[in-house]
């Protein structure tokens, strides 16, 4: 990447779902589902998000959008190099940053509506975001669906004449129709079996291309986020853990858990073993989170400063390589 | 592509046709339903071209002819007023089975906006809405009908929004319930993604996927209703009495004189209510197997 440019900065995140009991439903707690996330997004890349399940990726990415009202922090978003914070967006503003961010769901077999045929589904947001005419509207759709390799003819089916695989891309396609600038991929591929999961992922690499989009690729297959994107973000417990550029993290992981993760994916080679790094323990519960490092109870290299001081995410060595452990922090 | 789309459109009407096709014959095929439907079609029908199957006026009084038994000039005889029971029972079909549909109508359409709202809402409004529903259950229901008859006063109308308050609390339960998992759904959420109105999620992305439990519910209460309306009118708290209704012709039959000696008085309107109410029970049992696989 040459030139780069910012396309969402978002500042201290926060997402924290109340937790109600008893009949007065009186708030006892807060899952912290994303806890004070800051994160830059470059125009054009595609950043990767991985953990595990529970860590908080998803929420992030609905936040992002704007499908949960953050608690807390900021998102700004680059209107043509001015940068406005959607959080404090009214809902017409909001309607129209509709267009320039959208969003591919995980679960293809219920991201179409049963009842509606294809043709009905692409048309209706395109009818919100004003397309009026007919005809322009059956431009797009074709226009769309060539992208994804898909007969326009398909268009008058229902949902359940399709299999996974055309289905997502049917989505891909959907989310298309509005010309948005980012789209957030939420496990796009995670619910497909394996050889689909490559047709479609190539399949996006070449709309982003054709297209200019950015991508936030959420996702907990490590080998499908290492092949999608420039960088990637790794989270743990609703906190980032890691930055670092694509080929960087897998070369030199730093935070012990992202160490940990990586061990984990399999290597398709006979003879070699590879160590794995086992955390001892469960994650904790994101209600009660440990003080401190949240990994602290199951981190091999546990000091005492882990447990009371939660570490802030910090360049390593002065590069984009960013980590939030205090292995990394203190000496430098 | 408009060539093309005329083609695909053949092929899809095709496709919908035979989907449609097949729904009617496994409806065809159940013969309770049919006999249910056609029964239903049979007094309706009846109901409405009234005046082309009897001559007299339902509300003809003819002191001189009181109580005669059936012979040909009155094919069912004549009540203690001189009445024809066969216009009476035909005239007062329109009203009966108008009140019932209307009632489960506004009733379902009630019930239906209010689930919506509670369940794709959720929150305190869906929390007050279903104590709300369930004081309507808790309360003896002929009580509460009689209550609200007292306060709004009889009349047909009258009787309608009664049977629509008395009504909502079926269809609300099972819209709320399953907004409440459909609200999860992803489509949902790529509707809300894409900016749409939350009004046009409700009902025309999510209620569609509800719709088939309502319509079957619906015609159950169109029978409770009829039931609902005969006894009103026996107790003499329905339609006005002036108004020949199901449940109104019953009335005449309150004394054991009547009961013992005038048959048709009791039988024939008695009679037709059952048929009717059995009829409309068959078609809804049909109508659900065919749109509600799931309830079997």
């Amino acid at each position: 990447m040459a030139e780069k440019e910012l396309i969402f900065q978002i500042k201290n995140l926060q997402m924290w779902f109340p937790v109600r009991k008893g009949f007065l439903r009186k708030t006892t707690g807060h899952v912290k589902a994303v806890d004070d996330v800051s994160l830059d997004v470059y125009k054009g890349e595609t950043l990767g998000i991985v953990g595990e399940s529970g860590c908080g990726k998803s929420t992030l990415g609905k936040t992002i959008m704007m499908l949960n009202t953050p608690t807390g922090g900021q998102v700004l978003f680059n209107y043509e190099g001015q940068f406005k914070d959607i959080t404090k967006f009214t809902s017409q503003e909001l309607f129209q940053f509709r267009k320039k961010v959208q969003m591919v769901f995980q679960d293809p077999y219920s991201a179409l509506n049963p009842l509606k045929k294809i043709y009905t589904a692409f048309e209706e947001p395109l009818k919100v975001h004003g397309v009026n005419s007919k005809e322009e509207r059956e431009k797009i759709m074709e226009d769309v669906l060539k992208m994804v390799n898909i007969q326009p003819d398909y268009l008058l089916r229902y949902p359940h004449e399709f299999s996974g695989g055309q289905r997502q891309r049917l989505c891909i396609a959907r989310a298309l129709e509005v010309r948005p600038e980012v789209l957030i991929c939420d496990e796009p591929v995670s619910a497909l079996d394996v050889s689909i999961q490559a047709q479609v992922l190539n399949l996006m690499k070449k709309i982003q291309k054709d297209l200019g989009l950015t991508y936030l690729f959420i996702a907990h297959d490590l080998s499908v986020v290492q092949y999608m994107s420039n960088r990637i973000v790794v989270m743990y417990l609703g906190k980032i853990v890691e930055i670092a550029d694509s080929r960087a993290l897998y070369d030199e992981p730093l935070h012990p858990y992202t160490r940990a993760l990586l061990s984990a994916i399999p290597v398709p080679q006979i003879h070699q073993e590879k160590k794995r790094i086992v955390l001892p323990g469960e994650v904790p519960s994101p209600i009660r989170k440990p003080a401190g490092c949240a990994l602290h109870p199951r981190c091999p290299h546990c000091m005492e400063k882990c447990k009371q001081v939660d570490p802030v995410l910090t360049r390593y060595k002065d590069g984009e390589h960013m980590v939030a452990c205090h292995l990394y922090g203190a000496e430098s | 592509m408009s060539s093309q789309t005329s083609v695909f459109e053949q092929a899809n009407k095709k496709h919908a046709s035979s989907l449609l096709r097949k729904n009617i014959r496994k409806f065809v095929n159940n013969r309770l339903a049919m006999i249910g439907l056609i029964c239903v079609v049979v007094i309706v029908f009846t109901a409405v071209f009234a005046p082309l199957l009897t001559s007299y006026d339902p509300n003809k009084i003819s002191l001189g002819e009181k109580n005669t038994s059936p012979c040909m000039e009155h094919l069912l005889g004549t009540d203690n007023l001189g009445r024809d029971v066969f216009a009476r029972v035909l005239y007062g079909g329109r009203v009966s089975v108008f009140v019932s549909v209307m009632g489960a109508l506004m009733g379902s359409l009630v019930g239906m906006v209010l689930g919506s709202m509670a369940g794709y809402f959720g929150g305190k409004l869906d929390m007050l809405l279903v104590r709300l529903s369930e004081i309507f259950q808790t309360f003896p229901e002929m009580i509460l009908i009689m209550i609200l008859v007292a306060i709004l006063g009889q009349g047909v109308g009258n009787l309608v929004l009664v049977f629509c308050i008395t009504g909502w609390m079926t269809t609300f339960r099972m819209v709320r319930n399953e907004f409440l998992a459909l609200r999860g759904e992803t489509y949902v959420q790529v509707c809300e993604a894409f900016g749409m109105p939350k009004a046009a999620i409700m009902f025309k992305q999510i209620l569609p996927n509800v719709l088939s439990p309502v319509i079957v519910s619906a015609t159950v209460n169109v029978a409770g209703f009829i039931l609902s309306e005969a006894s009103l009118s026996f107790l003499g708290v329905g339609v006005p009495s002036s108004v020949p209704t199901w449940g109104n012709i019953l009335n005449a039959a309150k004394s054991v004189e009547v009961v013992s000696n005038y048959w048709w008085l009791w039988a024939v309107p008695g009679g037709v209510i059952s048929i009717f109410v059995l009829a409309i029970n068959f078609f809804g049992d049909g109508l659900r197997d065919v749109l509600d696989p799931k309830q079997q």
